[in-house]
């Protein structure tokens, strides 16, 4: 930004103060845009079988806030695993023995090929496929063993499937983000000392978070979303929630859009965190971080009070 | 300090270094000299094994570099091993490679608190002298992005020596820098070779080669064409070859 700076003093150049160009299509564009707005509003708002009041009503009943919670909890557990399963499978996919290699790639393939309905009625239904779960050494003794109707139930297949599939996606994303790192900054790791683990832990991760964090941000979104999809093998998600009360008043549009603003408070916040997510991963990345939303709009006031020039660096963030 | 004899090595069918012969002494400085492609950077790339090498026989300070012998047979080193071996010997790199997620002071502890399990305090401690005695005593709380090339440059140097190496080895550490910053850098190097640091240095600063170099080497296509004095290789080259190049770059 090289705009020249208010200084205050006598005799600075006069600004350019010019009659700007006519844009009537602007004028044009704008007018429909209104139009259409207003029509919509109206239509809502107009519309008696939006039953706004009902959805007031139902809006903190407590048997959709229990919902909301098993969906959070949904999301933070799924993400969970497919962070963990993510950078285990991304490492493994970079690993040179082509074994390892190749399994992390098998795994993706499958993962990434069926859909995810799919692999959660799938889970649901394990117990046919292996009516007992014996856990312990491959063709050893085994420590856990149970019958898998009691071990995995709908909560349990749901996490399973949600988890086990976004770490596929997971695998993917952190796997860009290690390439992206220079091969100097390993170099440099190595020549001081650091063994291939430290290299990976302190220097290369942290800097590949920076490529993660967005992808990562889009892909919690989406899983909270995806959660939604649990309705079927009946984990009392905020979506079965909702059903399971329009199953009974037959209030279906109300409450849907009781569940709708509730998934849109979720999001929204989610995308306030992965904004300071990203910013704190960026740190050393550009020369001046670029100013929060909330620096910006006291930048802003205090422009209009003092008429100082304030700079935001928005320009220069990546 | 390093002695390597017959060294060969391969990417694929290239064949980058086709029998090197060098010898340093402790508190000696070699200038490697010669055309890109000439295999330069590799040996140096090889002293601290992050290249190994195909053929011959490499060692620091008497230890093979990535190998044991026993009973005239080689094995191959454990990965915490030549982890350790690398502690010893600094290096510095054409384009830096500073940590770009550390401030200037964090890249230079780094490596003594990980690798050396040095009290934190300690550390910073000795990182800010560090840095100090490389001029950059206003620069510690930095990021890299936020320093010019030179600083950065005294900043890799700093974080080399942090590990208080007994060998240093420079690949092009001025190539990448504007003219003018390329003085400060070789400042720092000046100093170290007074204070009697082993250094191996790939360059092609040749007033630096002349001024602090106790031995230049001229390598092309892999090979090691001419060796001796700065004095007898700059001023008079044996080999067509190297009279070649100088008359190019002089």
């Amino acid at each position: 930004m090289s705009s020249v700076r208010d200084t205050g003093y006598e005799g600075r150049p006069e600004e350019i103060r010019a009659v700007p160009v006519r844009r009537p299509g602007r004028w044009i564009a704008a007018a429909i845009v209104l139009v259409l707005v207003v029509a919509v509003v109206h239509s809502i708002a107009s519309n008696p079988r939006f039953e706004w009041h009902v959805v007031g009503e139902y809006l903190f009943d407590e048997r959709i806030l229990e919902g909301l919670r098993v969906t959070l909890e949904l999301t933070v557990i799924a993400m969970a695993i497919g962070v963990v399963l993510g950078v285990l499978l991304a490492v493994m996919r970079l690993s040179l023995n082509p074994l390892v290699s190749g399994a992390s790639w098998l795994y993706i393939w499958f993962f990434r090929g069926t859909p995810v309905l799919v692999q959660i009625i799938f889970w649901y239904f394990i117990s046919a496929l292996y009516p007992k779960i014996d856990i312990g050494i491959p063709f050893g003794p085994a420590f856990i063993h149970g019958n898998a109707n009691t071990l995995i139930h709908a909560f349990t297949a749901a996490v399973l499937a949600l988890g086990l599939n976004e770490g596929a996606y997971m695998a993917e994303i952190v796997r860009a983000g290690i390439i992206s790192v220079d091969e100097g900054q390993s170099d440099a790791a190595h020549s001081l000392g650091m063994t291939r683990l430290q290299t990976l832990r302190r220097i290369v991760l942290p800097q590949a978070m920076r490529v993660i964090i967005p992808p990562t941000g889009n892909e919690t979104i989406s899983m909270l979303k995806t959660t939604s999809l649990v309705s079927v093998i009946a984990v009392p998600d905020l979506l079965y929630a909702v059903q399971a009360i329009y199953a009974v008043n037959f209030k279906t549009i109300p409450l849907l859009i009781t569940a709708s603003i509730w998934y849109l408070v979720c999001t929204s916040v989610l995308y306030v965190g992965q904004y300071y997510l990203e910013r704190h991963y960026g740190r050393g990345a550009t020369r001046e971080q670029a100013a929060t939303p909330l620096q910006r709009v006291r930048g802003i006031l205090s422009f209009r009070r003092t008429g100082e020039h304030f700079r935001t660096s928005s320009g220069e963030h990546r | 300090m390093v002695l390597a004899e017959g060294v060969h090595k391969r990417f694929g069918r290239n064949e980058v270094l086709r029998g090197i012969d060098l010898e340093v002494k402790a508190g000696e400085v070699l200038c490697l000299l010669g055309p890109s492609g000439s295999g330069k950077s590799t040996f140096l790339r090889c002293i601290n094994h992050l290249e190994r090498i195909n053929v011959g026989r490499l060692s620091v300070d008497g230890e093979l570099v990535g190998y044991r012998e026993v009973a005239g047979k080689l094995h191959e080193l454990r990965e915490s091993e030549v982890a350790r071996k690398r502690a010893e010997i600094g290096m510095v790199f054409q384009h830096f490679n500073l940590f770009g997620h550390m401030t200037a002071l964090e890249n230079v502890i780094s490596a003594p608190i990980l690798v050396k399990h040095e009290p934190r305090e300690r550390a910073r401690e000795r990182a800010r002298a560090l840095l100090d005695s490389v001029g950059l005593a206003d620069k510690h709380d930095s990021y890299p992005s936020q320093l010019s090339g030179g600083q950065q440059q005294r900043v890799a140097i700093a974080r080399a020596l942090a590990m208080e190496p007994k060998l240093m080895l420079f690949d092009e550490p001025t190539s990448a820098l504007d003219p003018e910053l390329v003085g400060e850098v070789l400042e720092v190097m000046r100093a170290l070779a007074r204070d009697g640091m082993t250094m191996v240095v790939v360059t092609h600063e040749m007033g630096f080669a002349r001024e602090v170099a106790d031995k230049v080497a001229f390598m092309d296509e892999g090979v090691v064409v001419e060796e001796g004095p700065p004095g007898e290789v700059l001023a008079n080259p044996r080999q067509e070859r190297t009279r070649a190049f100088l008359s190019k770059v002089l």
